[in-house]
């Protein structure tokens, strides 16, 4: 796997830039993916990243929009506004959790 | 006193849970009842078939009552609450009774819900052009609404994961191109498949081996796609992010929810799943209470096989629970799934919690070798055969020579 630094950091990274490790991720990180993404972080994107990090740390998966939306109390409309394109794979690249999968 | 096992649910993992522990425990001292709202035994994993007109309605369904042991008592009502803390389930026949239990099996399994979606079943298109195959009212008026088919777009939409069956919409738009083709209407209708989720393919050893697969068959594929609702005048299906698929034929996989009562009874996710122990299938959060099937939270795919591995995975481990002993964490998460692909062909893949469906070679005493992650003649008859197995050996609490866990032999790694 790709190793790409962060900051003073070293991070191991998959195809796609998401982390290797979810327990490699800093604040700092997000920033960085978020920039990326092109996506400038709120305090509005950090209560879904946040959750987020939560959820995956009690349940061991990365949450759907729909698990998002009714954890964190954000709006799928507005979700879809903080994260464009694909919400449920961006926050999750951002969190530094592994990117929503089907069985194959 | 005799020692109560309740099973919730009589479907694929609560009668083989039945049935094996039947066989297991000890029926002067026990009693096992089984509790579930129908009648009918639904061999689901041949739903897919009937829209082609492959398999007919009587190809899956048999009376539930019929594939208990002796000895399992069979209870016929909705379930309408499950109170842990005095270790009883009120369950809606004959005025509304308790039944209380020692030990409780929750396996009341998910469904579709496509009330969840506005404009889905009330705008008045349901059962006309909009269809559901996960049930088997859905996938018999979709096998009529084919049959007078000429053509159009054609689409495929997910609403949301997790789904039971994962591979299932894959399969019915291959075996719809297959089916299309041999009836010369190919070339007049335009197949779309429509996601939530990133690619059709979304691991990477499968999206390496199958990722073309779409392409070939002249598949349209809509990734990233969240549908907010149906607008049934101008037959498009609309996203949170405002775009839009028209369709003249939409076959929904709608989102799915564990059972009602899992909710009236507090104790399940948003999704109506109860949390579960990964590894051992007891709730996390509920004494003497164990969960199998479709019913979990676990990170696994809600499937026929899965509920096979857990059961095979849970019955000893049952028996060293109720002697005191600490259970094993010996369920792996392990899947097993035929994916037809048409033409007379089919895909196996074999993974667990840790693994993905990687390619090799599936071994199978007197049956296999079956390809993995490769298309072939001998995978597709596999599946078909597998019907039998599923209602004369499996749901008999007959056990098939395949270990409970996931094996690396064969596989390339």
């Amino acid at each position: 796997m790709p190793v790409r630094a962060i900051g003073a950091l070293q991070v191991e990274v998959d195809a796609e830039g998401y982390l290797v490790n979810p327990q490699d991720w800093t604040p700092e990180i997000a920033e960085a993916f978020a920039k990326e993404e092109g996506i400038e972080l709120t305090d509005r994107h950090w209560e879904v990243i946040n959750f987020v990090r939560k959820f995956y740390e009690e349940r061991g998966q990365s949450p759907t929009i729909r698990q998002i939306t009714t954890g964190s109390g954000v709006p799928t409309k507005e979700l879809f506004k903080l994260f464009p394109g694909g919400p449920a794979k961006k926050v999750a690249r951002i969190a530094g959790v592994p990117k929503p999968a089907g069985c194959i | 006193m005799a020692k109560t096992l309740l099973i919730l649910g009589g479907g694929t993992a609560g009668t083989m849970a039945a049935n094996r522990l039947a066989q297991e425990l000890d029926l002067n001292e026990w009693r096992i009842i089984v509790v579930d709202q129908g009648r009918v035994h639904y061999y689901q994993p041949g739903f897919l078939f009937i829209p082609f007109g492959i398999y007919k309605k009587q190809d899956v369904i048999k009376p539930r009552r019929s594939f208990f042991a002796p000895g399992v008592e069979f209870v016929l009502s909705e379930i309408d609450v499950i109170e842990p803390d005095k270790k009883r389930v009120r369950i809606k026949a004959d005025g509304g009774r308790y039944i209380s239990y020692d030990f409780l099996i929750i396996a009341t399994g998910t469904s579709p819900r496509p009330e969840e979606t506005p404009g889905m079943k009330d705008g008045g298109l349901w059962y006309k052009d909009i269809f559901d195959f996960y049930t088997l009212e859905g996938a018999v008026r979709l096998a009529r609404r084919l049959r007078t088919w000429e053509g159009g777009r054609l689409v495929l939409n997910i609403v949301d994961m997790p789904i039971k069956c994962p591979v299932a919409p894959l399969e019915f738009i291959f075996l719809a191109d297959w089916y299309l083709r041999e009836n010369g209407l190919r070339q007049k209708t335009e197949i779309v498949y429509v996601t939530p989720l990133p690619g059709a393919f979304t691991k990477p050893r499968a999206s390496q081996v199958l990722g073309h697969m779409l392409e070939d068959r002249g598949i349209h594929l809509v990734t990233d796609y969240y549908i907010e609702r149906v607008d049934p005048e101008r037959k498009v299906i609309v996203s949170y992010d405002e775009r839009e698929e028209p369709f003249d034929l939409l076959v929904t996989i709608p989102l799915n929810k564990g059972s009602d009562a899992i909710a009236r009874s507090g104790i399940g996710d948003e999704l109506n799943y109860v949390p579960t122990d990964p590894h051992t299938l007891k709730a996390k959060e509920l004494e003497d209470v164990f969960v199998l099937g479709d019913a979990t939270d676990v990170p696994t795919s809600k499937a026929g096989s899965v509920a096979h591995f857990m059961v095979d995975a849970f019955v000893p481990n049952f028996l060293r629970y109720i002697e005191g002993m600490e259970m094993l964490p010996t369920f792996d998460g392990h899947a097993n799934c035929y994916i037809e692909s048409g033409f007379g062909k089919g895909f196996l893949i074999d993974f667990n919690y840790e693994v993905e469906p990687l390619p090799g070679k599936f071994p199978l005493p007197g049956l296999g070798p079956f390809s993995l992650l490769q298309e072939s003649v001998v995978n597709h008859w596999g599946k078909m055969l597998f019907r039998t197995l599923y209602w004369h050996v499996l749901m008999k609490g007959r056990r098939l020579p395949i270990p409970a866990q996931m094996m690396m032999a064969g596989k390339w790694a």
